[in-house]
């Protein structure tokens, strides 16, 4: 993974296999540092569950489901000075009550002028990807950096095109390719 | 060459575990393309010492870890090493001259 957006696509992605229906993407560009955030309201996790993330033997040979996701994240944010945070709330408590407000974030700050720092790569591309992998998610996505900023809301569009219009349309996808494209050539990154 | 020849003409050191013999080597720090580029019974040559290492070891069925330029495994790391049985060996020599020492052995 040479990219940052292939990060920001496999972290986003545990947040769609956690069953998620709105999740937010959030890239904050500002001095040196780079913040990515990932905000869900999937099922969530144990504080069990949350600390076990940073250990790649029990991602990868327990919970196949999360891999070497957050460990890879980890490495790189402490590689260029800065480190990864994950606050969770799961769907059910030991107890078998319910939290309505469950949900995982994920926070990373990563030194973004470190000379171990990697290049964003296409960020349009990944959250085309995304939405084409998961039309029926209400993707958030907010990139600020100095200068500019992008955002594209899933919910706004599916307002706007009605409930029974996927937006893994092809016609669709190419407009949402061109509407951040659009965003990002007027604003200089 | 099998693995007793290796550690002997290279001159490394055993940090755990041992390597009966080898097919192959990877060299290279970026975890995410060693994983899918080191091939199973490879020795995988890298600078990189965190735990990470130890579990793309274990997913690819590396022969062995080579540790160059000097680095020591953290702490977790070489607990985790020992845990699952990947051999790491360790060597003061850079990347390219334990390549080339491979190379010229095979």
């Amino acid at each position: 993974m040479d990219e940052f957006s292939l990060y920001v696509l496999d972290i986003t992605m545990n947040s769609v296999r956690a069953g998620a229906d709105t999740i937010l993407i959030s890239l904050i560009e500002e001095g040196d540092w780079l913040t990515f955030t990932v905000t869900d309201n999937g099922c969530g996790m144990s504080k069990e569950q949350v600390e076990s993330l940073s250990n790649p033997f029990f991602t990868t040979r327990k919970t196949r489901k999360v891999g070497l996701g957050v460990p890879f994240l980890t490495m790189l944010a402490e590689m260029t000075g800065g480190g990864v945070k994950i606050t969770s709330v799961p769907a059910k408590n030991e107890d078998g009550s319910e939290n309505p407000d469950h949900g995982t974030v994920i926070k990373g700050t990563f030194g973004r002028n470190h000379i171990d720092f990697i290049p964003l790569g296409d960020m349009v591309e990944t959250v085309k990807t995304l939405i084409q992998g998961s039309p029926e998610v209400n993707f958030s996505y907010v990139h600020t950096f100095p200068g500019g900023n992008v955002e594209l809301h899933c919910a706004d569009l599916r307002a706007m095109l009605g409930e029974e219009i996927s937006l893994a349309e092809p016609e669709i996808l190419a407009w949402i390719g061109g509407y951040l494209q659009e965003q990002y050539a007027g604003e200089e990154a | 060459m099998n693995g007793k020849q290796l550690l002997e003409t290279l001159d490394l050191k055993t940090v755990c575990g041992s390597v009966e013999s080898f097919d192959g080597v990877y060299a290279g720090d970026l975890l995410s393309r060693a994983m899918s580029h080191v091939e199973a019974d490879n020795l995988w040559i890298t600078i990189m010492n965190n735990m990470n290492v130890i579990a793309v070891a274990s997913l690819t069925e590396a022969a062995a870890v080579i540790l160059a330029e000097g680095v020591t495994l953290v702490p977790e790391a070489l607990e985790a090493a020992r845990e699952k049985g990947i051999c790491v060996l360790s060597s003061e020599k850079t990347v390219y001259e334990l390549c080339a020492g491979i190379a010229k052995n095979m």
